[in-house]
């Protein structure tokens, strides 16, 4: 691997979150920082503790979760979309680069950016809630693995659309929903027993779940379905791109 | 010369949907030389260079870069390559020095900001250097695109209706630095239809029409079969053979004898014969005539004449 093609695109895309932070990182902190206020502070009072942990900090994986997913596949479906939409792709194709040089490069920098901002979320929530990591080093695992494998779906998305409109259809009407569907917000025991089946269905359900245990040791699903889940996303997407190079699909004519 | 950078063999081209952009494309570029490649829109010039440069499939056949496939020894035959497509396309809000900058990177090479500034400077860029590429004029941005396809010092370059848009001064520094390159052993490949173009810059010239290349000449060979010039003289009185003191090849009736044209180029004045000598001839017959001109006949008709012969 020739590491000056993947540090160009690494750097442009890092300058491209430079030049919108607003967008990119304030944001997202700020609208999760209402969910801390509202959820966390004003309702969460009133509502009884989950498994010993109460409802502001129970909340807390959850979130970061959510804005994980959404940014991992916004940032980098919009990253790989904006060349391919003004032109400028021609010269990622026309490079004297592999495949997997581009997408380390792109999912890379994408990745980067939702682990900061997961970060960032994390040290905000501490201002509303107090916080515990039982186990830090699975907290960052899950943190890398989902940012990673997210951006990677991110960058399908980006290469799959051919509008504006579609390029937000999958984070608004799939990731959002799965999000507040998959435990975010709640633990699933708290759902009658059809539901808890039918949300096992649910692949975020696995990720929120995995998450907050490496937060509180409490968990819907074991730590092995929530790590395979993740493994077995993280492949699929790989796959995909694999797929998406071999035939140039959108790419290459 | 026989040194070919570029070997193109059996190429063809369909597109999704049945549209066959090339077929049965041979084509050999040599090394350092201006090829120019004619044809009208539509004729394939941009699939062509396309494939060459790895942003197209081929459906069949396939090229060698400087003794490396285009397909399965990628790397080495495009890092050897610079591209200035046809579409003025870039990320609007980058300043010229990033992007151009990053183009060097995204081929592989190490950073050089001297060999960017100099780049940038040749291309009169130099004080636009911190600005975001929105902010430039159409001939600006199309010089940040020669500068990007220059920031990796390619071997063999390619220029897509390289003046489409352009301004007389930007073409004349655009010319400028493409003879700069030619003199340091660069190829370099234009597509155009402009054919003033390709007689100005070209030491060869290719033409396609309807993905296939029609004809492939040395500018010089070509310019001679385009030299030649037509006289026409308008006769007060029709004729309808002509004297035979005046038969000769180049000489014919037209427009039911009132047009006398004669077709010539420099070897008729060498031999003695040419304009003077005719006309001096016409007198002595008596043949006299209201009115005459010339036409020379160009690289565009010839072009015309072979775009047209296909149906």
């Amino acid at each position: 691997m020739n590491l000056y093609p993947v540090r160009a695109i690494y750097m442009a895309e890092m300058a491209r979150t430079r030049r919108t932070l607003l967008q990119s990182i304030v944001s997202p902190v700020i609208s999760t920082s209402l969910y801390f206020v509202v959820f966390g502070a004003a309702i969460g009072s009133r509502i009884s503790e989950i498994d010993g942990v109460s409802y502001g900090a129970f909340i807390v994986p959850g979130l970061i979760m959510l804005m994980l997913l959404t940014q991992s596949v916004s940032n980098a479906s919009f990253g790989i979309f904006f060349p391919k939409f003004s032109g400028s792709i021609y010269e990622i194709l026309s490079a004297p680069i592999s495949y997997l040089e581009i997408v380390v490069g792109y999912v890379g920098a994408a990745a980067s950016k939702s682990i900061l901002l997961g970060l960032i979320i994390l040290l905000t929530s501490n201002f509303f809630v107090p916080l515990e990591i039982a186990h830090p080093i699975w907290m960052l695992t899950f943190l890398v693995l989902t940012a990673v494998t997210f951006s990677l779906l991110g960058f399908i998305i980006g290469i799959w659309a051919d509008g504006f409109d579609k390029l937000q259809l999958v984070p608004l009407l799939v990731i959002t929903p799965l999000t507040f569907l998959g435990g975010s917000f709640y633990s699933i025991d708290m759902l009658p027993p059809f539901w808890q089946t039918v949300t096992l269905a649910n692949p975020v359900v696995y990720l929120v779940s995995g998450f907050r245990w490496s937060f509180y040791g409490i968990s819907d699903v074991s730590l092995a379905a929530s790590v395979a889940m993740i493994l077995l996303f993280l492949t699929a997407s790989l796959a995909t791109i694999a797929w998406i190079f071999r035939t140039g699909y959108r790419l290459k004519p | 010369m026989n040194d070919p950078i570029i070997t193109i063999e059996g190429l063809n081209k369909t597109y999704e949907g049945g549209f066959q952009a090339l077929s049965r494309v041979d084509l050999t570029i040599q090394r350092g030389e201006i090829f120019a490649l004619l044809g009208p829109n539509g004729a394939g010039k941009t699939t062509l260079i396309s494939v060459v440069c790895g942003l197209v499939n081929p459906t069949l056949g396939h090229v060698v870069v400087d003794g490396y496939d285009s397909v399965s020894h990628y790397r080495q035959a495009r890092e050897r390559i610079g591209l200035v497509p046809q579409e003025l396309t870039n990320e609007a809000f980058e300043t010229v020095w990033n992007t151009v900058s990053f183009s060097r990177g995204l081929f592989g090479k190490s950073p050089n900001p001297a060999h960017i500034e100099k780049v940038l400077k040749s291309l009169a860029l130099w004080d636009k250097r911190n600005n975001r590429l929105m902010t430039l004029s159409g001939g600006m941005k199309r010089r940040v695109l020669i500068a990007k396809a220059l920031s990796h010092e390619p071997r063999i370059l390619f220029l897509d209706e390289p003046t489409a848009g352009v301004d007389v001064e930007l073409r004349r520094d655009m010319w400028n630095v493409v003879r700069g390159l030619r003199d340091n052993g660069v190829t370099i490949i234009l597509t155009t239809h402009y054919i003033e173009e390709a007689e100005e810059m070209a030491d060869r010239i290719g033409v396609i029409n309807r993905g296939e290349i029609v004809l492939v000449e040395e500018k010089a060979a070509l310019m001679n079969k385009l030299g030649s010039k037509q006289l026409t003289l308008q006769l007060h009185t029709p004729l309808t053979v002509l004297p035979a003191a005046l038969e000769q090849d180049e000489l014919s009736l037209a427009a039911d004898g009132y047009e006398l044209v004669y077709t010539y180029d420099g070897r008729q004045e060498e031999e003695g014969r040419g304009i003077s000598a005719l006309l001096t001839q016409l007198e002595k017959a008596g043949i006299g005539f209201k009115d005459l001109h010339t036409r020379q006949s160009s690289l565009e008709d010839i072009f015309v004449d072979l775009v047209k012969e296909r149906p």
